[in-house]
């Protein structure tokens, strides 16, 4: 297993006093929060700082922690020496805020002894009932599949309790149905379908999040769909009926004469489909032929100096 | 060497007609009631219905309960900081669809 230098992933110094600890990890904890977070690894980030605090936070953790002495790297190949926890009594467990499930292999070779058999429900296998919890996940689907619906197939490690009576992960496939018309963030409830229960209790539910795939040129906002549609320069400036992809395939579209880039051209219903389907807006970009033969550079030409055209006078120049 | 059939399950997506009770959004976020009156004492969570047994809690009820959950619990954030912190990352959601709707 791999040695975690605690005090880098906080960014404090070894002699930093609780106080900086605390506040390091308060900064840390709020940079790094799934729920805030932008950065892409978060939810591992905010794992370490949390596991990192969990050790350097408890004075009694930390010195154990320090007597492993200085000369371990992150990410050096760790053993806990042979006479690890002598001397120390935090053995037991007893973990006040950190999710201890969610912790390292080098903490719990440190810290996590013995906590298995109180975490077991080893007695009441057969007397106690409760029912399994809810699981949350997400899941990534294209666009077309809410368009068409869609059966997926996921993969989720399900809490179990053993006979033995220990809490265990267990992976489980699953194949779902994705509506027609799902949006982005919704979130589909699979009854029955999460963790076990103990005894007679019922099975937990499952909840899955939706979220898209990003598409090539269709932007998803709620119902409704965006699309980029470059025109040439005469199809906007005298009107055009031109070809748009839309998801169900394509269609004619007529450019309004005098249309500037940036105008927007609603494709009522042509969004997500549903009850009130969403629509879908053509975002017009006037693209310019390329100036590369002599044949358009005289065209150019030609526009420079028979069109009185200044693109500036709203600008006073 | 034949691939296991794993059957094809049919969940219920949560909108305007398939919502929670309150029970329900009490065990999908795994705290007591306490804790879900309080959000809506804060007007974090607006439910739907006229008492609590005939409280209806929508989709967007159950995400904003879990972020309030997890703010409450991972930065000890108060109730009237989580609702700010919603509030804001549902203005940063909003601008950031939008900055994707104008620049893909």
């Amino acid at each position: 297993m791999e040695y975690k230098d605690y005090y880098k992933i906080l960014g404090v110094k070894k002699d930093a006093s609780q106080d900086d600890i605390k506040r390091a990890y308060r900064k840390l904890s709020r940079k790094y929060h799934p729920d805030v977070s932008k950065e892409k690894d978060a939810e591992q980030q905010f794992k370490e700082v949390g596991e990192a605090y969990e050790v350097l936070k408890d004075p009694e953790k930390r010195a154990a922690y320090d007597q492993l002495g200085s000369g371990w790297r992150t990410g050096q190949d760790f053993r806990p020496p042979p006479d690890w926890q002598q001397g120390f009594s935090f053995g037991g467990g007893g973990f006040t805020q950190g999710d201890a499930g969610g912790f390292s292999d080098f903490f719990e070779s440190l810290f996590g002894g013995g906590r298995g058999s109180s975490r077991g429900f080893r007695q009441g296998r057969t007397s106690f009932h409760m029912r399994g919890e809810d699981i949350h996940a997400r899941i990534s689907i294209d666009l077309q599949d809410s368009f068409h619906g869609a059966t997926r197939t996921l993969t989720l490690s399900v809490p179990e309790v053993t006979d033995e009576g220990v809490m265990k992960s267990r992976e489980k496939n699953l194949q779902v149905k994705i509506p027609k018309g799902i949006t982005e963030g919704q979130q589909i409830r699979l009854q029955g379908q999460g963790g076990a229960p103990l005894g007679d209790g019922k099975p937990g539910d499952l909840y899955l999040e939706i979220s898209f795939r990003p598409h090539p040129y269709y932007r998803v906002d709620g119902k409704d769909l965006y699309l980029n549609l470059p025109v040439a320069p005469w199809e906007a400036a005298l009107g055009a009926k031109v070809k748009v992809p839309t998801p169900e395939g394509v269609v004619d579209l007529q450019i309004p004469a005098e249309s500037t880039s940036g105008r927007k051209l609603r494709l009522k219903g042509r969004g997500l489909p549903g009850k009130s389907a969403g629509d879908l807006y053509v975002v017009l970009q006037i693209a310019l032929p390329p100036a590369s033969s002599k044949k358009a550079k005289d065209l150019y030409r030609k526009m420079e100096r028979e069109l009185a055209f200044n693109p500036r006078a709203a600008l006073g120049v | 060497m034949g691939k296991q059939l794993i059957p094809i399950l049919t969940g219920r997506r949560l909108d305007d007609e398939e919502t929670l009770s309150l029970a329900e959004l009490c065990r999908a976020c795994a705290v007591h009631a306490d804790r879900i009156l309080d959000l809506i004492d804060e007007g974090i969570l607006e439910p739907k219905g006229a008492d609590p047994r005939r409280w209806r809690f929508s989709g967007s009820n159950l995400q904003r309960a879990r972020i309030a959950v997890r703010l409450q619990r991972d930065l000890d954030v108060n109730l009237p900081g989580v609702a700010l912190a919603l509030d804001l990352l549902e203005e940063i959601d909003r601008l950031e669809r939008q900055l994707r709707r104008l620049h893909p």
